[in-house]
């Protein structure tokens, strides 16, 4: 089962129409999810991260331009029909969103929700979607799901409601879970819960979970492999051990220096700032920002090369010094 | 539910206290009719004068004036018009009948209309549907009822008389002078003018409503995990986009409702439509209290009932809102 490729994104574009003229947001993605793996994708804001699992899903607005390929078990996905994407949406990928507040529509209730997404593709009667609904709630750890799903998301906590959100999630058991950010708007306590309930249900259901976040902390606890992204790129890729061990690119070493650890003085930010991507820089577009910046790294746009058991797009990787490890 | 019911009701009677007593004060310190008739009947005595004091209620002193009112309007004893003592129910009762004939109607048609075109400009925000509707719903705004209906009338009555030979449709009233009975499709021509001038108002508010309360909702978070289902984009509109952005329309369109009670001054002294508004206009120039107290508590009781119905249909639509 393991290492049976799920879902392939390759060359992946997402361009947005904007008053100041084209943002491309994703500018060439390739990535692979493997059959019932925990696959962490770690970026700033802007990375592109979201976009990238959001055109997976044909969830981006219309004025996205969208090209490139996305194989989701044998069928391409970028330039399906509406109904096949519509087919494809709750049964084989599923998502979970960052804000559980907002995510529930407020005036219908839990078990009326999880139903939808369970009559949207199979065939059952009221009574069996109503029963599986329980069982989905009791699943994800709510207690009382009986009385719960008669219930509507105000009555649940934030916590709660993201459980909800999973469930509604992993109702038709999807091959791939995206899960954008589910713990960012949760506090530390609830975090730990809900990551605890992911790890569950694709322990459980061999579901291939994709993590996208921008916590490094949320990555280690979980994550089989982990892809880092960086102005619409992929700039490294590896094992969770790997990339924790030896980052190779500057980004990721400078994303692993600012962590806060233990017995050290002080963080290490990385100096300056996201790049625009409305005039993103030539080459490599962390160039600007990175000590090890040389003329090389402004010219063409590195591609992702394998340096020992890392694959990473810093085209001076053999050359630096290696990094302190943070396993 | 019912205990908030009960409750709200019974706030109402205070409220109609308070506001039938101002209104009260202000018709007597803003009109004389002792005066008027001391004019009219110079040479009248101070007992004719006292008779027509106590005939009309008019006591000079505001606050027993005004609890000899309400005692007689309690006990239904209301006093008649004090010009040509009209009995005052049934003059009342055509004219509330009459206007929320009108108002119904005009309600119901503008409601429906404004809805739909709000829905359809909120779809595709920017573009050329969105901007024909907005600019249209700009003007009908824009266009006062009494130039709105002059501009019915000229084209529907006067123009279309000369060029077809007789108007489409009448231009006042309920029914031609002289007739007798109920008779609806000539009642519904004569309703047709008045009630475009009024929707065309009311088209033009809701689709605005509309269009911003559906932007609000189809821009929110849950809308997304719908389509994430993979159903239908029809029933994610519907069914989680619709259902959620009429809870503040119908809110106000309750709210709306009410104070339609009150009649349409302007498009009824236009149409000279013998509802509520003709009503105040009639009784209010000729400081005719006996006439206009009770149709003050007819609004503020209709008003008061609408809140209460806009409040219920809230909590009703709304799980997140619970009376109490």
């Amino acid at each position: 089962m393991m290492g049976e490729k799920v879902m392939q994104i390759r060359d992946l574009h997402v361009t947005f129409d904007t008053p100041s003229g084209p943002l491309e947001a994703v500018r060439g993605v390739d990535l692979e999810v493997e059959a019932g793996e925990l696959l962490g994708v770690v970026g700033e804001s802007g990375s592109g991260k979201s976009v990238t699992f959001l055109a997976t899903m044909g969830l981006l607005p219309t004025r996205a331009h969208v090209t490139g390929s996305v194989v989701l078990e044998g069928e391409q996905l970028i330039g399906a029909s509406a109904k096949k994407m519509r087919d494809v949406r709750g049964r084989l990928l599923s998502m979970i969103f960052q804000d559980p507040l907002s995510a529930l529509n407020p005036v219908h209730r839990i078990g009326d929700q999880i139903s939808e997404m369970l009559h949207s593709h199979q065939s059952l009667t009221r009574r069996e979607s109503e029963k599986r609904a329980i069982e989905l709630l009791d699943i994800v750890g709510i207690p009382q799901p009986a009385d719960r799903a008669r219930q509507y998301p105000h009555e649940f906590s934030g916590g709660m409601r993201q459980r909800v959100v999973i469930a509604i999630a992993i109702a038709n058991n999807p091959k791939v879970l995206i899960a954008d950010e589910p713990t960012t708007a949760l506090d530390v306590t609830v975090q730990a819960q809900i990551l605890e309930v992911i790890e569950r249900v694709q322990e459980r259901f061999g579901t291939a979970v994709v993590l996208i976040t921008h916590d490094l902390g949320v990555i280690a606890r979980v994550a089989d492999r982990v892809n880092v992204m960086y102005a619409g790129r992929n700039v490294e890729h590896g094992t969770i051990h790997s990339l924790f061990d030896h980052p190779s690119h500057p980004y990721t070493r400078g994303l692993l220096a600012s962590l806060p650890r233990a017995g050290k003085q002080r963080l290490k930010p990385i100096t300056g700032f996201p790049p625009n991507m409305l005039q993103p820089p030539s080459g490599c577009a962390f160039h600007p920002r990175c000590e090890f910046a040389a003329d090389v790294c402004r010219g063409a746009m590195p591609e992702l090369r394998q340096i020992d058991d890392l694959q990473s797009a810093c085209v001076r990787a053999k050359e630096l010094p290696r990094a302190e490890s943070f396993v | 539910m019912f205990r908030y019911i009960l409750r709200r009701l019974a706030w109402a009677i205070p409220t109609l206290l308070i506001v039938t007593f101002l209104v009260y004060l202000a018709l007597r310190i803003g009109t004389d009719p002792v005066a008027s008739y001391k004019r009219v009947n110079p040479r009248a005595t101070r007992a004719k004068v006292q008779q027509y004091i106590d005939v009309n209620g008019l006591d000079p002193n505001f606050v027993k004036g005004y609890l000899t009112w309400l005692r007689n309007f309690v006990t239904g004893d209301w006093a008649p018009s004090i010009k040509g003592r009209r009995e005052v129910w049934p003059a009342l009762k055509d004219a509330m009948a009459n206007t929320l004939r009108l108002g119904t109607a005009a309600t119901v048609v503008g409601i429906f209309f404004g809805l739909i075109a709000g829905v359809f400009a909120a779809l595709r925000p920017g573009g050329k549907r969105d901007v024909f509707i907005n600019t249209s719903a700009f003007v009908g705004i824009s266009i006062p009822p009494f130039i709105s209906a002059i501009l019915l009338q000229l084209l529907f009555a006067v123009y279309w008389q000369r060029w077809f030979g007789e108007s489409l449709f009448p231009t006042s009233g309920v029914y031609p002078p002289g007739h007798s009975g109920f008779d609806l499709p000539l009642m519904i021509r004569y309703m047709v003018l008045p009630t475009i001038v009024v929707a065309i108002q009311i088209i033009a508010t809701y689709s605005r409503y509309m269009r911003s309360s559906l932007l609000d909702v189809l821009n929110s978070d849950y809308m997304r995990t719908a389509r994430s289902k993979g159903i239908s984009e029809r029933r994610v509109l519907v069914k989680h986009g619709m259902r959620n952005a009429l809870i503040p329309v119908v809110t106000i369109a309750a709210l709306d409702v009410g104070s339609i009670v009150g009649g349409l001054i302007i498009t009824e002294n236009i149409f000279s439509y013998p509802g509520m508004g003709l009503y105040f206009l009639k009784s209010f120039g000729e400081g005719d209290f006996p006439l206009l107290m009770p149709w003050m508590v007819v609004i503020v009781a209709s008003v008061l009932l609408f809140n209460l119905i806009a409040d219920i249909s809230y909590a009703w639509l709304d799980p997140r809102i619970r009376l109490e």
